[in-house]
């Protein structure tokens, strides 16, 4: 019963998101200034049931993971009774099914949001947007009640539920996709706003406000989102590596890109209404970007070292919805762009030009990883296989990223509009120094890679030139939004530390070892005690036990482990880490490496001390962190305004009707 | 007013749109299949690896009759997995010659007294440079190999329940 609720709420919200679509568009037909549309009333209320009815779907399907309910298809193939309840219900969204009915929920809930909060704009700019919104939801209940039906039953229920895949037991990988989704919902927000103020010819401030915060959170949640699946690669495949330039992850940092970039471009667009078709730009291009890494994740027309169900006629369904989305997206804006009347003009030297230069840089790393990601895809269509990977994106990358962050120091220095280098040439001097020392310090050390090298040198420059906004302000009357901006930006300081550390530092051993034997790495002495096989519920591995002890203090045991899956055939290794404040080791047992001279088996032990390496991810976390206080500051700024102008219209009318120049309210009878 | 630079983004779209939608109609191989299917074994010549099973050369693949080349080895748990499905196989009188990666001669007389033992004839391969050049990449891995020595299927990992039918198909297309 719980299952066909879902069911039909799921249809109503299709409904509702069809006449969201039909009455804000015939709302649009009216002319500006005329009376409001009588249809135009409709458009909110259904974005707001749709987004109840949405989420009373997806508790449906919740409550049918919750229950193991074995007569539905999607719980019976995903879920099994034995699991544990926390992975029952995140088992809930760790299918191709449960994942889009999120997507949907969490779409709908923002429509909702949207249309009930929002009351800023103009009318005609809201029906516009909800109008889109409508457009966008429509694609996806047609995906789902079409090819992807979650409530779908089975003749006969299940006796008992197949899903008991451990590797897909894991609370990282339950909270990851999630946080993903959550992000690209925000972008398709800021795209609905986006393409609602270009139809009415909206762009201008007051519009880049009610659009900041949901690019804001959108971005927030994004920069979470990879941050968490960083850490989940690097611990998880056994590799070493907290990057690999995979499509999987290019998907996820692609979206990124256009919202970092989106983000700087609407704060411009806000304060001083200039860069108004880049912005309009930047939201369709970081909405088509979160589609198009949906579509090559889940279309399998790329293959990847992570494992996802794949079905080519979904990936044609989701191609349509793209050509639909983007290309009819793209073709209005080529069509409206050139109305949208120029903004405000600056000087090359001001916030405003550090800002622009930025977004280029950004569009242009964008524009590297999005042609590595899709070059095999074009080579395969001429029947070549290729792989495309750091040699290509580390340089090409780069290339660009490193006149964004000598920028990204100054920039926040400089006044809007219009600027002279002179004036800020003490803290260029002092920023020039810091780098120039660190690179000399480092070359003196010994001999580094150039690009970690740099990328020393600029994440110390960056974390000075970050906390020089701050100079010579009294800290308690710093604006909320700017103490966002300096833990962002220090935060890109710390996460490039951490990267250049591990790049320049990092200190790798591979030796065949046998039980009793002992291996020094930068410091640490590790021994291997014993390796024995140990088996789990669709398992076996090899555990090796490791006695690591730093510089003769007491040891700490590791246990990594290299594990065979049964079904699916699959190997991963388990690797074990030792988290100091300076780094981490690293350690992950190979297979057995043959017999020892003195007739003991041997075994492959990979050992890596990676210094600092945990840096990267607190800059992850700080960068998020920025991005909640700047929300909040501009909420609440946004809120004390609002009131401030409420009380001052309540005020004025009062001073009128004392006056005598209103009429006065007649008393009630 | 209509600008030339402000479609180029919707030009790059569609050709990308275009692709993809080429690509989407192209079959798709699951498994990156070994470049080796259809190629003849190379020639090689291992000793035995156990006293009481002889070693393997190539001349034992291109006696006519279709068989199993069957890479396992003693540490390999999958291998302990998949040992009732190889027995499983012999029993339907299939012939599979197996090649140990990187064993001892006591490993492996104790896991073939342990787990069964359905080969005709093992292999030592000490340094895996057969399973390499036939372009295996892991243990265990099973090849299809017709009566002249050619490739014809590979399995990857270990040998499930209802690969057993699926093999034997393959052996008797092998024949043909």
């Amino acid at each position: 019963m719980i299952a066909e609720i879902g069911h039909a709420a799921l249809w109503l919200a299709a409904a509702l998101a069809v006449l969201q679509l039909v009455a804000g568009a015939l709302a649009l037909r009216t002319p500006e200034g005329a009376a409001p549309s009588p249809y135009a009333m409709y458009a909110r209320p259904a974005a707001a049931v749709q987004a109840f009815l949405a989420v009373i779907a997806f508790g449906a399907l919740l409550y049918a993971f919750a229950i193991t309910d074995l007569s539905v298809k999607l719980v019976a193939t995903n879920s099994h009774s034995m699991k544990p309840f926390i992975y029952k219900l995140t088992g809930t969204w760790g299918n191709h099914e449960g994942s889009m009915l999120l997507w949907v929920a969490v779409l709908a809930l923002s429509g909702g949001l949207l249309a009930l909060a929002e009351r800023r704009l103009p009318e005609r700019t809201m029906s516009a947007t909800l109008a889109v919104q409508g457009f966008v939801a429509i694609g996806f209940y047609i995906f789902l009640l079409w090819s992807s039906n979650p409530f779908e039953r089975l003749p006969v229920p299940a006796l008992e539920g197949v899903g008991l895949n451990p590797l897909l037991q894991d609370i990282g990988l339950a909270v990851h996709p999630p946080t993903l989704y959550v992000g690209y919902v925000g972008l398709s927000v800021a795209f609905s706003l986006a393409m609602g103020a270009l139809i009415t010819r909206e762009v201008n401030p007051n519009f880049a406000r009610v659009m900041r915060p949901w690019v804001l959170g959108a971005w927030v949640f994004l920069t979470l989102g990879i941050t968490a699946g960083s850490y989940w690669a690097y611990y998880e495949l056994g590799w070493g590596g907290w990057w690999f330039w995979d499509p999987v992850e290019n998907a996820s940092l692609m979206p990124w890109l256009a919202a970092t970039a989106l983000l700087h471009s609407v704060s411009v667009l806000a304060a001083r209404d200039a860069l108004r078709t880049w912005t309009i730009m930047l939201g369709v291009v970081a909405f088509s970007m979160s589609m198009l890494g949906t579509f090559l994740v889940r279309s399998g027309v790329l293959t990847s070292v992570h494992a996802f169900a794949v079905d080519p006629e979904r990936g044609t369904l989701l191609l349509v919805l793209l050509a639909l989305y983007i290309g009819g997206s793209l073709t209005i804006f080529a069509m409206r762009a050139g109305d949208i009347a120029e903004g405000k003009r600056f000087t090359a030297t001001s916030r405003e030009g550090a800002l622009v230069f930025n977004n280029v840089m950004l569009s242009a790393i964008l524009a590297i990883v999005l042609l590595g990601t899709l070059y095999p895809l074009l080579t395969e269509a001429f029947d070549v296989r290729v792989s495309v990977g750091p040699p290509y994106f580390n340089p090409a990358g780069a290339i660009f990223a490193i006149p964004m962050f000598l920028v990204m120091a100054v920039g926040p220095l400089l006044r809007w509009k219009d600027d002279s280098p002179a004036r800020i040439q003490p803290e260029l001097a002092v920023l020039g120094a810091i780098g120039l020392l660190i690179v000399a310090g480092v070359v003196f050390l010994g001999n580094y890679p150039l690009l970690p090298v740099l990328g020393l040198a600029l994440a110390g420059a960056l974390a000075i030139a970050a906390l020089l906004p701050l100079r010579g302000r009294k800290l308690s009357r710093v604006p909320t939004a700017t103490w966002g901006m300096v833990i962002a930006h220090f935060g890109v300081a710390v996460a490039l530390f951490g990267m250049a550390c591990e790049g320049a530092f990092t200190q790798e051993k591979l030796a065949a070892v046998a039980p009793g034997g002992s291996e020094e790495i930068a410091g640490w002495t590790v021994a291997l005690e014993s390796v024995d096989p140990v088996a789990g519920p669709n398992w076996t591995a090899i555990e090796a036990r490791l006695a690591v002890s730093r510089d003769g203090s007491e040891p700490t045991m590791l246990d990594p482990q290299a594990r065979n899956f049964w079904a699916p055939a699959q190997a991963t290794s388990e690797s074990a880490l030792l988290t100091r404040w300076d780094g981490q080791l690293y350690a992950v047992i190979g297979d057995a490496a043959g017999i020892g001279p003195d007739g003991e088996q041997r075994w492959q032990l990979r050992l890596w001390w990676k210094p600092f390496v945990t840096f990267i991810w607190y800059g992850g976390m700080l960068i998020a962190l920025g991005g909640i206080i700047s929300i909040f500051g501009r909420v609440t700024v946004d809120v004390k305004q609002r009131k401030a102008a409420r009380v001052r219209a309540e005020r004025a009318e009062d001073e009128a009707l004392l006056a005598g120049k209103a009429p006065l309210p007649e008393p009630a009878e | 007013m209509l600008r030339a630079a402000y479609f180029i983004p919707l030009v790059l779209f569609g050709l990308f749109a275009v692709l993809a939608g080429f690509m989407l109609t192209q079959p798709k191989d699951e498994f990156v299949e070994s470049a080796m299917v259809g190629k003849p074994l190379p020639p090689f010549d291992l000793r035995a690896a156990t006293g009481d099973r002889p070693g393997v050369s190539l001349a034992h693949f291109t006696d006519g009759e279709p068989k199993l080349l069957n890479i396992w080895a003693s540490w390999c748990l999958p291998c302990i997995a998949e040992a009732p499905q190889l027995e499983a196989l012999d029993e339907a009188g299939v012939e599979i010659i197996g090649v140990a990666i990187r064993d001892r001669p006591d490993a492996v007389a104790a896991f073939l007294a342990r787990h069964g033992n359905p080969y005709s004839r093992i292999g030592a391969d000490d340094l895996s440079e057969i399973q390499l050049e036939i372009g295996s990449s892991g243990v265990p891995e099973t090849f299809v190999i017709d009566g002249e020595g050619i490739i014809r299927y590979q399995h990857i990992g270990d040998i499930r329940p209802d690969d057993v039918p699926m093999l034997l198909e393959k052996l008797e297309e092998a024949r043909s």
